[in-house]
């Protein structure tokens, strides 16, 4: 079974916000000089915020916030976020692999920035009956 | 790069508390964008069954990275942080965090090993309240990346 789509835009603005919030201050995720001198080709998303909106979409698609149970992915490709209004965008989707009897549902989910996968082996469980 | 794969097994000693926040946990919701009511209305959190607001899920790396610094800047270990690229990251929970825990870490080392001339890392961190009482395991790997 798939899970209905779901995007979210990231702007130079929201990767601001998230460093102030979670404390990660490394320069590659607001600085285009710093980016670019480390060999990227440009300012980057840190992967815990790709990881964080993507669990967003996990509780979402739970209906609860406080319904997973694990959760991991690998960073396989950086999210570049162009220094504009629109900046980029990340689209997330998922299946259903297992539904469990103990009342457990497993997804693997995938998470796309300009049509290429950014993460892999992203998965989740998550609880779903009350 | 080259990491001493004697340091598989080796456990650090637990971190000074961390004291969660009810706003810490809303600023990190508004940030990611998480608008459910659980993250910042207490009387909506309380009403699913916890004694305070809900932090979502990845809200315990703000707690996991800064303890993993005691791995990732252990002298004697030798990781160039410079080099470090975050690799895999992954969370068991036995509940969520919630405002007003006081959270301890312990961190593992549970492999190191060099492969192409890259190191890689993985540390387990068990989140505990001071009480004792699990609240997430964490696992973190990371690619230290070799010269070229």
């Amino acid at each position: 079974m798939e899970l209905p789509a779901q995007t979210f835009q990231v702007t130079r603005a929201d990767l601001v916000r998230y460093a102030g919030a979670s404390g990660d201050f490394n320069p590659i995720h607001w600085s285009d000089r710093v980016a670019t001198k480390v060999g990227l080709p440009g300012v980057i998303a840190h992967g815990m915020f790709t990881m964080a909106l993507v669990g967003r979409a996990v509780t979402e698609w739970a209906g609860s916030p406080d319904a997973v149970v694990e959760y991991g992915v690998r960073f396989t490709r950086p999210v570049v976020v162009p220094d504009d209004d629109q900046g980029t965008e990340i689209e997330v989707t998922a299946r259903v692999r297992e539904v469990t009897e103990d009342g457990l549902t497993r997804l693997e989910v995938t998470a796309t920035c300009l049509g290429e996968k950014v993460l892999a082996q992203a998965r989740a469980t998550i609880r779903t009956a009350r | 790069m080259s990491l001493d794969p004697s340091f598989v097994g080796r456990t650090y000693p637990p971190t000074a508390p961390y004291q969660v926040g009810r706003e810490k946990i809303r600023e990190f919701a508004s940030a990611i964008g998480a608008t459910d009511p659980a993250h910042h209305d207490p009387a909506a959190a309380r009403a699913m069954g916890h004694p305070d607001v809900v932090a979502p899920p990845t809200f315990p790396v703000i707690v996991t990275m800064a303890a993993s610094s005691q791995i990732i800047e252990d002298p004697a270990l030798g990781v160039d942080y410079s080099r470090l690229v975050h690799g895999d990251q992954r969370f068991a929970y036995t509940r969520p965090v919630v405002a007003g825990d006081e959270l301890v870490c312990v961190n593992t080392i549970e492999d190191v090993s060099t492969r192409g001339g890259h190191g890689f890392l993985t540390t387990r961190t068990d989140v505990s309240t001071v009480g004792g009482d699990p609240v997430v395991a964490v696992w973190a790997r990371y690619v230290i990346r070799g010269e070229e």
